[in-house]
């Protein structure tokens, strides 16, 4: 039983690796041949909004390029991971071996990022992660030829721990779901608010994907904590925000969040929305004029507003532009690439950010308040804000 | 944890319940009556929250919304019954799967077509927008207490309508016995019709109700869905009152599960249906 299973994997992987080697001989990659860039995003199921607004933010950057790059066309391959890590190797795997694709784009799911790590660690192909946060990412499974041009859960949720002490806050409750980036913005927000000298008097998980919050919040209700700091996201964090203040919370316990619970969820939320406070890379609001070109080109090329999502997807798009120029358009030497990416300053909607050593942006966080439904920036909270990456050796 | 704070708790369960009830009910009847297990049930509980946000925006009125959304489920219940499932009644359940699981496909294919992927939300009606204070710190949003109250009235009207009325009659003759209904003269395809109607149009109504405290976002019909199972199959396939009584239990389990044992709470309700199909393989109501 258990070798007719291994059997079958690796009979598949001769037989492709049989047809790669067919079909690469002979075609040595020329100068006007295209940059490959693999995209491997959600474009189905409850991740596909993210997707496809990452996408979008890729294409407008490498259209500014003319789609083009010191010479070289560049070529889309689009997978849809369908936000299933169970997927995650054998496509990475076939946009690596058999399309040979110099850049890998994805994911969002942090859960796929892992998969995909896995798969190319050691390959020659480099790979950017436009969203999926998971600390790991850039902390214990680092990898040379592996960037994130989104962010950490840890950078979004630990300038909000001091910022809450600062706001008067000694109590508070947490809750997030029960899964890892959830469980990472918590422990981010405590480590950062007891440092400052604040308590998490509880913290409440909630099993994922539940979104019958009514015994929690009337829990909160009865500890009456000084204020509750929550990481949702997506149509949980519309639920619960509604929730929170149709159960009469919200005048009385202020409600503070890593940024993704107001992120492209504020329309939904309505008027509950409104004075949540949270801490977050990006704010559509932001006042940067490299942000509200992009917005506006956006908004032309794709008929409406961008998002987070959008600007990572773009800076993505951005940091292959720059790194393929700095090489004249060489991408067969990775090692050189690579070395060009670690030393960029990307010029991104969110303001300018530079890689760490583990590869994760070091950037400014900043601080948001829900008004008129659109998250507009305090103040910032941490400026150049460098991801701990626990763990990583690089 | 207190008295007022066990007995707010116990409001949650039963109303978290009530709600389980009235998405679970439509599936349990259909499949009680028609032998159909229809996988795309979530997906009537999406389209009908999807509709009612849409007439909302559209018409601005939630009631208008409500009736609207209400009708075109039935019209919908009708088609599909008339033009798919009609064909499925001499065929085995794997067929069913297969075309049941099709529909979702076709569904949320069109919720993301028409749609798209962002999460939506509906405002709760003004005249229900209050909420009423319990104890001193716990208030109760006036919403939630008027779906509750509507999911009895659904489960009153089902119990009277299945034991006083003709119709009923003909629904509990078929789930016994069709063959003898179609020869004494009843006409089994009508009554399939409606029997097929009435299912998705429950299942529609809860996701009417729900929409304004729930949030729309792709594949909200498959969560719901997989919540319904163990509650028709804790009651017993096909049974109405099984379904009731398994709904509320379930919903207090998961309630109470959520605050005294938050490390095991995912599970509860999957264990509470192992224990039950242990001591009674057939549900606690045998058809």
């Amino acid at each position: 039983m258990n070798n007719k299973k291994k059997i079958f994997p690796s009979v598949l992987s001769a037989s492709i690796a049989a047809t790669m080697i067919t079909m690469s001989s002979g075609s040595m990659a020329a100068d006007s041949d295209p940059i490959k860039v693999g995209v491997m995003l959600p474009f189905s199921g409850v991740y596909a909004g993210l997707g496809e607004s990452t996408r979008n933010g890729l294409k407008q950057a490498l259209k500014e390029q003319g789609n083009s790059i010191a010479g070289r066309p560049v070529e889309f391959i689009e997978m849809d991971t369908e936000a299933k890590p169970a997927r995650a190797p054998e496509i990475t795997s076939s946009l690596v071996d058999n399309q040979k694709a110099d850049f890998v784009i994805g994911p969002v799911h942090s859960g796929v990022a892992m998969g995909m790590i896995k798969t190319i660690k050691g390959k020659d192909s480099i790979m950017i992660i436009p969203n999926a946060g998971a600390n790991a990412a850039t902390g214990a499974f680092c990898q040379p030829n592996v960037f994130r041009t989104s962010f950490s859960s840890w950078q979004t949720a630990f300038p909000m721990g001091k910022e809450a002490y600062d706001m008067g806050y000694k109590k508070i409750v947490t809750m997030s779901w029960n899964y890892g980036f959830g469980k990472e913005s918590l422990e981010a927000f405590n480590e950062s608010f007891t440092k400052a000298g604040g308590e998490v008097i509880k913290e409440m998980l909630v099993p994922f994907p539940k979104t019958e919050f009514q015994s929690y919040l009337t829990e909160i209700a009865s500890i009456n904590p000084d204020a509750v700091f929550v990481f949702f996201a997506g149509g949980g964090a519309v639920k619960f925000v509604k929730d929170y203040d149709a159960m009469g919370l919200k005048g009385k316990i202020p409600l503070l969040g890593s940024g993704f619970l107001t992120e492209g969820t504020t329309t939904a939320q309505g008027p509950a929305a409104e004075g949540v406070i949270t801490t977050l890379h990006y704010a559509d609001a932001l006042d940067i004029p490299k942000n509200q070109r992009f917005r506006q080109d956006y908004e032309t090329l794709y008929g409406k507003p961008a998002d987070l999502f959008a600007v990572q997807g773009y800076d993505a798009g951005q940091l292959i532009a720059q790194a393929v120029s700095a090489t004249g358009g060489n991408t067969t030497d990775k090692a050189a690439l690579i070395q060009q990416m670690e030393k960029l300053e990307i010029d991104s909607p969110r303001g300018a950010f530079h890689f760490s050593k583990a590869h994760n942006p070091i950037q400014t966080i900043y601080l948001r308040k829900v008004v008129d439904g659109q998250n507009t920036v305090v103040k910032v909270a941490q400026d150049h804000l460098e991801d701990p990456a626990r763990g990583c050796k690089l | 944890m207190d008295t007022s704070l066990f007995l707010v708790q116990l409001l949650n369960g039963v109303q978290y319940g009530l709600l389980l009830f009235l998405i679970a009910s439509g599936l349990t009847l259909v499949f009680g009556v028609m032998g159909i297990l229809n996988l795309a049930h979530g997906s009537m509980y999406m389209i009908g929250a999807y509709l009612a946000y849409y007439f909302t925006t559209l018409t601005d009125s939630f009631l208008l919304a409500f009736l609207i959304s209400g009708t075109m489920a039935l019209v919908i219940g009708i088609i599909i019954e008339r033009f798919l499932i009609i064909h499925l009644y001499k065929r085995d359940h794997l067929d069913q799967v297969l075309l049941t699981v099709g529909l979702i496909f076709i569904f949320n294919a069109t919720q993301s077509f028409v749609w798209g992927n962002d999460p939506l939300g509906v405002e709760v009606p003004e005249l229900l927008s209050g909420s009423i204070k319990l104890t001193d710190i716990v208030e109760y949003p006036v919403y939630r207490l008027f779906i509750s109250l509507l999911c009895l009235l659904v489960a009153a009207t089902m119990y009277f309508t299945i034991n006083k009325t003709r119709l009923g009659m003909m629904i509990r003759a078929g789930e016994s016995d069709r063959a003898m209904v179609e020869n004494l003269g009843v006409d089994i395809s009508k009554l399939f019709t409606i029997v097929f109607a009435i299912g998705v149009f429950l299942a529609s109504l809860a996701g009417i109700v729900s929409a304004p405290i729930v949030s729309l976002v792709p594949g909200m019909g498959e969560h719901v869905l997989i919540s319904c199972f163990v509650v028709v199959v804790i009651g017993g396939l096909g049974s109405i009152k099984g379904a009731f009584v398994a709904a509320l239990i379930v919903g207090i389990v998961d309630t109470y599960a959520s605050v005294l044992v938050p490390q095991a709470s995912s599970m509860s309700i999957y264990l509470l249906m192992a224990l039950i199909l242990l001591a009674k393989p057939q549900g606690l109501f045998k058809n």
